[in-house]
C-alpha cells in the first residue's frame, strides 16, 4: 500500500506539474521579458501583468496541487525516490506538452537533452 | 539551489510530522506549520521568481532543463563541503544531466510561438523569436 501511495503521489505531482509549467510559460510569454519591462515600466509594473494574467493564476493552481501532492507523496517515500521520479517524469511530459500546447520547436537537441537529464535525475536515485 | 535546499527542508519537516493518511488529507495543509516546512515554502517561492523571469524570455524546454543542474550543484557540495559518500551511479547521473544540459545551452533559447501570434500576446519578446536569440546579457 506504502508504494501505491507513493507512485500514487508521484504520478499527481507529474500531471500537475506538466499542466503548471505550460500555463505558466505561455502566461510569462504574454507578459514579455520580464528584463524589459521592469526598465521600461518598473517592477510594479511587472507584478500587475502577470498577476494578471489568466494562465499564471491556473498555472499556480497546478503548481499548488503538484506541491501538496509532493507533501502527501514525501510523507510515504523517501525524497531519493519521490523527487527524481517526479522531475524525471516532468522533463518528458514538458517535452511533449511543449511541443503540444506551446508549439515549441523541440529539435532531436532537445529531446536528447530531455532523455540525458531525466536518465540523469532517475540514476540520482541510486 | 533554491529549489535543491526547499525540497531537503521539506523532506525534513515532512518526515518530522509523520505520515499523512488518504481520508485525512486535510493535515497536509497543517504541515505548513512546521518551521522546517515552511522555510523550504519560503526556498522554493525564491526558485519560483526566478524560474519565471527565465520563463518570461525562454523556451520551457530550454529553461527545464537547465534547472536540473541544481542537483549537479548539491551532489558536489554533498561530496566535497558535506564529506558524503556519492555512489559512481549517482556520479553517472550527474554527468548525464550536465551532458544533457551542455546540449540545449548550444541551441537557441527560444523558439517561434505560432500560438502567441494569435493569442494577445503583449510583448517586444515576441519580437526576438525571429532572431532565435535569448535577450542580450541573459544567456547562460
Amino acid at each position: 500500500m506504502k508504494g501505491l501511495y507513493t507512485w500514487g503521489g508521484i504520478l499527481a505531482i507529474t500531471l500537475a506539474s506538466v499542466v503548471g509549467d505550460v500555463l505558466l510559460a505561455r502566461a510569462m510569454k504574454q507578459v514579455g521579458d520580464v528584463g524589459d519591462l521592469w526598465r521600461e515600466h518598473g517592477l510594479l509594473a511587472v507584478i500587475r501583468r502577470t498577476l494578471g494574467n489568466p494562465h499564471f493564476f491556473f498555472g499556480v493552481t497546478a503548481m499548488a496541487a503538484a506541491f501538496f501532492s509532493l507533501l502527501f507523496a514525501l510523507s510515504w517515500g523517501d525524497v531519493s525516490l519521490v523527487g527524481p521520479a517526479a522531475a524525471s517524469l516532468t522533463y518528458i511530459g514538458n517535452a511533449f506538452a511543449a511541443k503540444i500546447f506551446l508549439h515549441e520547436r523541440v529539435d532531436r537537441r532537445r529531446w536528447i537533452a530531455a532523455s540525458l537529464v531525466a536518465a540523469g535525475v532517475a540514476l540520482l536515485a541510486g | 539551489m533554491f529549489a535543491a535546499a526547499g525540497d531537503a527542508m521539506l523532506s525534513h519537516g515532512m518526515k518530522q510530522t509523520g505520515n499523512i493518511a488518504i481520508h485525512h488529507l486535510e493535515s497536509v495543509i497543517f504541515a505548513i506549520l512546521n518551521p522546517w516546512v515552511a522555510i523550504g515554502i519560503l526556498l522554493l517561492l525564491a526558485f519560483f521568481a526566478t524560474y519565471m523571469t527565465a520563463l518570461s524570455w525562454a523556451d520551457l524546454t530550454y529553461v527545464l532543463p537547465a534547472t536540473s543542474l541544481g542537483y549537479v550543484l548539491l551532489a558536489f557540495v554533498a561530496r566535497f563541503l558535506l564529506h558524503e559518500h556519492v555512489s559512481p551511479l549517482r556520479w553517472l547521473g550527474i554527468a548525464l544531466i550536465t551532458g544533457g544540459v551542455g546540449f540545449i545551452a548550444g541551441g537557441p533559447a527560444l523558439t517561434e510561438h505560432p500560438a502567441m501570434e494569435c493569442c494577445g500576446a503583449t510583448s517586444p519578446v515576441l519580437a526576438k523569436t525571429a532572431s532565435h536569440e535569448a535577450p542580450s546579457g541573459m544567456k547562460s
